[in-house]
Formats: C-alpha cells, structure tokens, sequence
C-alpha cells in the first residue's frame, strides 16, 4: 500500500543523531557522499543541500506537489500577521488575527527531513503580540517561545521536519484560545519522501469557530465573547473563515473523473469536526493526518489541533455539499462548503429521480381507524344541511387538487364538475372516497389521467354530505346521499 | 475614616477619604502626578514562595502618558536621543518613526498623544532627566487594577480593556486623557497604549526563574485569574520585548518614590 513512511519517528532521531555525527567528522559540503534519494534510509537526514523559499498558497489552493525528493533542503516560510477586519458572514465583520492576511492562514508544503526556517513578522500596525505554535516542530512550544513576536518585529526560528504528516498551525500567545477563535492557525503539510499518489485536484479546507458578542446573524462589527468561548458555545462554525467562503460562486470545481484529495485541518479552538462530503465515499482517509489510512469511509473525526486528508473520485456530475456533520453547525452556524462537480452521468452509478409516486398508507389500516365502522347508524339529514357541511369538508380535503371551481387541473387533477365519470358512477362516488384510487388510469370528460387519489380518513355521515355537496355543485344534479349508503359500501 | 475598595477580586487598598486635592501639588516634580496610595495587592502571577498578597508602598504616577511634545523636549536637551543620533543598541530602526525628522514631530495631531515607538533604554532616561523613574511592574498593574470612577455595577474592568485590544490601531493616535480616569485620578491606564514598565522582562527572565510563560495553553498555570484575559495579553506583550525594541503602540509614564520628596 502506498502510505505515508511506515518508520518510526524513533528510528528517524536516530538517524539525526548519527548524520550530526558524520558531519562532526567529516565537514559538510557537497562533497559529502550520502546516500541518495529514492533510498528508504534516513542518514541524510541531517545533511542539507539547497535553500528556496517556500510557496504559500491561500484556502482553498494548495500548492503544487513538491518534486520527487531527493535529499533536505533548506525552507524558507515568510509568514507576516496581520489583525484586520474582514466579513465573517453577510453584513457581519469581525476583527480577525491572520497569518497572512487571511483565514485559514497559508498552506506550508515542504518534505520529510527538510530544514525549515519559519521567518513570522508582526505587522507594525497591529496592537498584539504573536507567536506560531507548529504541530510539525519537536521542540518546546513548537516555536512558539522562539517567535514571540511584538508589533513591528520579525523573529526567526528553525526546525528539522522529522515527521510526514499533516499538521496544524497556530498562534500561541496568550491567551491562546482567543488567538485561535480570531482566526490565526492554519496548514502545514509535511510531505513524505516518496510523495503521494498523484490526484488530479488538491484542496484546502481548515474548519474553526467564532464566538461573537451578537448572535448568529447579527450585523456589523462584531466582537469577541470570552463567556462563550469558555462555554464552548460559537455563533458561527465555518470552513475556511466565513460563510460561505466556497459556496456558490466560490465553490470547489472538479470534473467527473477527477481523483480529488482534500487537506483538512479543525482549528477548533474547542470543537470536535465529524468531516463528512454529502453523496461522496472517501476511499482513502489518512487518519488524523498521520500514516495510518483507512478506507470506505463516511465521515472522519478531525479534532480540534488536528487534521485529515481525505480522498475520493467523482463518479457525478452535481454539487456536493462538504460539512461538519454535527449538523447543525452546518445548517445553522455556517460549516458547509461545496464541490461542484461537472461532466456526463453515469446512470449506472446513480439514476438520479426515477419516479415520484404518492405514497398511500393501506387503506384497510385507515378505515379501521374510523370509529363510525362498528358505531350506531347515523340519522338521515336534509339536503341543505348536508350541501352545507359538504362545501366545508371540500374546501378542507379536496379543493388543493380538485380546485374551489371544481374544475380542476388539466393534466393533473380531473374536474368534478359535469365529470362523466363521477355522476356515472353506481355507487355515487362513495367507493372512490372510501378507498382512494391507486393508480390506475382514468378517462374523465374524454381526458386521461393518473388515477391517483388518496384514502381519505373521513366518517360515513361526513362522506356523505362530502358527496352531497359536489354531486350538487358546479352544475352537477342528483339526490342527497345519507350516511347508511355509505356504511352499506364500508361494510358489505 | 477610610473606604476599602475591592479591586476585581484581586486587590484591596485602603484610601483615605477627604484627601488634600493640594497634597499633591507640593513639589513641582510632582506636579501632573497623582498619589498612589500603599495597598496590597495580589499579583497575576504566582509564585510557591511568595505570599499571595503583596504590599505595595504609596508612589506618584504620572496622571497621563508622556506626549510627543513632552518627549520632544526632551531631544532637544538631549539631542544624543535624536533619531539619527541614537544607537541601535539603545533603539531599534523604527525608534520615534512616527515623527517627520530629528526635532520635528510633523503631524500637529499627535503633538497631545502619548509617544510610542519609544525604546526601554529610551523612556528610562527621560524618566531620569525628569527626576523621576519608571514604574514597576506590580507598581503599574496595581495602579491600572484600579476602576475607572463611576463605573456601574456589575461591569468589569476586563471587559473594558478587551474592548480596546480588539479593535484595530486608529490611523491617529487619540491624545492623553481622552479614555477614562480612574479613582486614583490617573488616566488611560488601559484602552490607549501599552506601556513599559522597568521591570518588564521579569516574567520571563532569570529574575523570577520561570519559564516562557505565555506562549502556549501552560500560559494559564501559576495565574490568580485564568479569566483575566487583558492581563495575559500584558504579560505576554512584555514577554515579546527587548530594551532596544520600538512598537506603534508602546509608550510610557514616569513614576516617583515619595521618600524623594520628604525634606
């Protein structure tokens, strides 16, 4: 199976340590004969050949996969953070702590073994002290006591990418969580030796909370709510910084066919994400973001500090819905971004509608339900007594399909008024009221129609004012009909 | 006769009340200075060894953050402390930025706001030339612990000063004593700049023997209020300072023992 690198991180410190020692001895230089790429060993691990300057790309981009390994290089990351206020939901703004400028902040790629060399500015306009905090970093803090930064100020620090693996981001200055809710935390992707399968589409999803002083929905500026943070209750719970960040017009795109790989990252600061793609299976997950990878799965947990890439291939076109699905958050508080997807159907995979049928409940079941099947008979009542209740019970039961006017929808609903085929009846109409019609076609006035009627639950005395009323209506002509004509048909 | 006020939980002080409005104004050098009186004071930070309340003597604060236009005069007495003159080890590159040249504030805005991009080294001298000293730390937290006057029931401090650190630096930096004045009648203490104290890399530093204390989750362990989000932010801001480093929105204010004015 191709997975991210089976060794341990043991194993791999080990290999640190001696590669130290060999350049104690020997000097580094290119001149130094280590063991060259595709080799599973590690003992280059301590050598570096090379420095560039990372490329960092803003959600939902990820930059492009790095070429084939060949031994550590050096990485530079500039990463300047920025507080500035931006739109959090529609007429929402909020004053955000970014890494760059924006949230999540960048996707950092490098490869296992790399010496990466994190250069964080804090703008000289902002109030705040900041720091970052990478789950990439074996060290105290994880950097984040070499980069305590103030205003106006750019701290360096580095770091041996010992691990592969995705891993999150963050700023960790006191107090953190609040660092967190504002919006500073993002990717860092530590891309094994041997790369990963290629796909054809990568993104970058980051899902995080925000807790603002005025309810979800409220305009303008908003603030922070510590009380909230502290009770774990957000306003809003969003993919990559704010509603609707990529949804619609700003939605993922693929191609039926395309291999999409997704890295997502849950900033938290407190929530659990159950990471689900609506009408999608990932047939790769790399659990956690580490090297164990599961297979045909629905929905992943991605705790908070933590992360995933999941993986899937669109077999459809469509659009798909991507969500925390606890699914309120996706619903209520904003965690939903989509992939649109484009190309032709596969019918064998997925139909799509093929019919809509009404659904009818059996009709034996309804009739026992009325009580008026074992009761005492119902006395005769006069006509106008009858057409009166009849025209309230048609205006409850009938008039959405059959129309006040009787005549009702061409194609849908066959008229009752002058309808040959309801005067022509023997049993008046009642077996139709009593039973419902299932299906089968009818000819009314000349015309065809989807004999669908439902049963309806209605007693024999009010079938028969019901029956009263529209045999008596619209120009329709015929005798009052009393409830033991309806109980005689019930109960033959 | 006296009113104890209780201070967030944190502090109590005892003030007399029907204070001398004059006792203040005795020496000119105390002159734009309020009298902080003696109280104890339970520190944000604690330590095994140390007792939870501290007590903190009677001092003078200044009322105000020393201006631009204060600091100015001080450059001109001093032209050693002149942007193009300063050493970098005493000021970083962005030292008095704000100002168009050497002896020239340039915007007339700003002349009544307080002076920032203004080094530790910096501030502790023009303290010196004044007479005076800067504050220390628990010395500037206990004064800034106090509430601003007529503040309503139930509202907190906390809340107040969180307020400010939300919102992004204004484009024009409002003068002195335009946010609150407190009931020891010194103003600003929170809500217009962050301000050095003389011992700000104490949390940090061998001095106290702690580690980095405010970088990460651990930040809350060994606080007397893990809710008093405002001073963590505090704390951590002078975790990230050197003496030499100059920020946007880091000025100061003198601070004065009152043993130096008895005769």
């Amino acid at each position: 199976m191709n997975s991210f690198s089976s060794r341990s991180g043991l194993s791999v410190a080990k290999g640190f340590l001696y590669v130290s020692l060999a350049i104690f001895v020997f000097g580094i230089g290119p001149g130094c004969n280590f063991p060259s790429s595709n080799s599973s060993s590690n003992d280059d691990t301590g050598q570096v050949v090379g420095e560039y300057t990372a490329h960092l790309t803003h959600a939902p981009q990820v930059p492009a996969s790095l070429d084939s390994y060949r031994r550590p290089e050096k990485v530079i990351v500039n990463i300047t953070v920025k507080e500035k206020v931006m739109r959090l939901a529609d007429g929402v703004r909020y004053n955000f702590w970014t890494f760059g400028g924006t949230v999540p902040g960048p996707f950092i790629r490098v490869h296992e073994g790399d010496l990466v060399e994190v250069h964080l500015s804090n703008d000289p306009n902002n109030k705040m002290p900041h720091n970052i905090d990478l789950h990439a970093v074996h060290g105290p803090g994880g950097g984040a006591d070499a980069t305590m930064t103030v205003p106006g100020h750019t701290s360096v620090f580095q770091f041996r990418a010992l691990n592969p693996g995705l891993f999150v981001y963050h700023c960790a200055t006191a107090p953190v969580g609040m660092h967190i809710a504002n919006g500073m935390y993002g990717l860092i992707f530590v891309e094994p030796r041997e790369g990963l399968d290629p796909v054809d589409k990568e993104f970058y999803l980051m899902q995080g909370e925000i807790y603002t002083k005025g309810q979800n929905g409220d305009t303008g500026l908003q603030e922070f709510d510590m009380e909230k943070a502290i009770r774990e209750e957000p306003e809003y719970v969003v993919f990559n910084g704010s509603v609707g960040a990529n949804t619609g017009k700003n939605a993922l795109h693929a191609e039926v066919g395309d291999r999409i790989r997704l890295f997502v990252g849950n900033a938290g600061p407190n929530l659990t994400c159950s990471f689900h793609v609506i009408g999608a299976i990932f047939d790769k997950v790399y659990v956690e973001g580490g090297s164990l990878i599961n297979s045909n799965v629905q929905t992943t947990l991605i705790p908070a500090g933590g992360s995933a890439i999941v993986e899937f291939t669109c077999k459809e076109p469509g659009t798909y819905n991507i969500v925390d699905h606890s699914i309120f958050r996706a619903f209520n508080q904003g965690a939903l971004a989509q992939l649109v997807v484009t190309g032709p159907q596969d019918k064998n995979i997925y139909s799509g509608k093929i019919s809509d049928a009404l659904y009818q409940p059996d009709s034996g079941t309804m009739a026992n339900a009325t009580p008026e099947e074992t009761g005492p008979e119902e006395p005769d009542r006069s006509f106008a007594d009858r057409f009166s209740e009849g025209g309230a019970l048609f205006q409850l039961n009938c008039a959405s399909c059959h129309q006040s006017t009787g005549l009702g929808l061409p194609g849908a609903f066959p008229p009752l008024a002058k309808s040959d085929f309801l005067m022509g009846r023997k049993d008046k109409g009642i077996g139709i009221l009593l039973h419902g019609i299932n299906g089968q076609p009818i000819i009314v006035n000349g015309k065809p129609f989807q004999g669908v009627m439902p049963q309806l639950p209605l007693s024999d005395d009010q079938i028969a004012s019901l029956l009263t009323f529209v045999r008596n209506s619209w120009g329709n002509k015929s005798p009052v009909i009393q409830a033991k004509e309806v109980k005689k048909l019930r109960n033959p | 006769m006296a009113i104890i006020f209780l201070f967030q939980g944190r502090m109590s002080v005892t003030i007399p009340i029907l204070r001398d409005p004059s006792a203040n104004n005795k020496s000119p050098l105390t002159k734009g200075m309020a009298k902080i009186p003696a109280g104890d004071y339970k520190p944000f930070i604690e330590q095994n060894d140390q007792p939870d309340l501290h007590r903190i003597g009677s001092f003078y604060l200044d009322i105000h953050a020393v201006t631009n236009q204060d600091f100015m005069a001080f450059v001109k007495t001093n032209p050693q402390w002149s942007r193009s003159k300063v050493s970098r080890l005493n000021a970083d590159a962005g030292y008095l930025s704000q100002w168009k040249g050497d002896f020239d504030i340039g915007d007339p805005r700003i002349l009544q706001s307080p002076v920032t991009h203004v080094s530790w080294f910096a501030a502790n001298a023009y303290c010196k030339w004044k007479g005076k000293r800067l504050p220390t730390q628990e010395e500037w937290e206990y004064a800034a612990g106090a509430p601003p006057k007529g503040m309503k029931k139930g509202q907190k401090l906390s809340q107040i000063i969180l307020g400010w650190y939300e919102k992004p630096s204004p484009a024009v930096l409002p003068p002195v004593q335009s946010t609150y004045e407190n009931v020891f009648g010194v103003f600003d203490m929170h809500g217009l700049i962050w301000e050095w104290v003389y011992d700000f890399n104490d949390n940090a530093g061998n001095l106290s023997g702690m580690e980095n204390n405010f970088s990460c989750a651990a930040g809350s362990l060994n606080t007397s209020d893990k809710e008093d989000y405002a001073a963590y932010m505090r704390y951590a801001f002078r975790q990230g300072l050197k003496g030499n480093y100059t920020v946007a929105d880091l000025g100061f204010r003198c601070a004065l023992d009152t043993s130096l004015l008895k005769p």
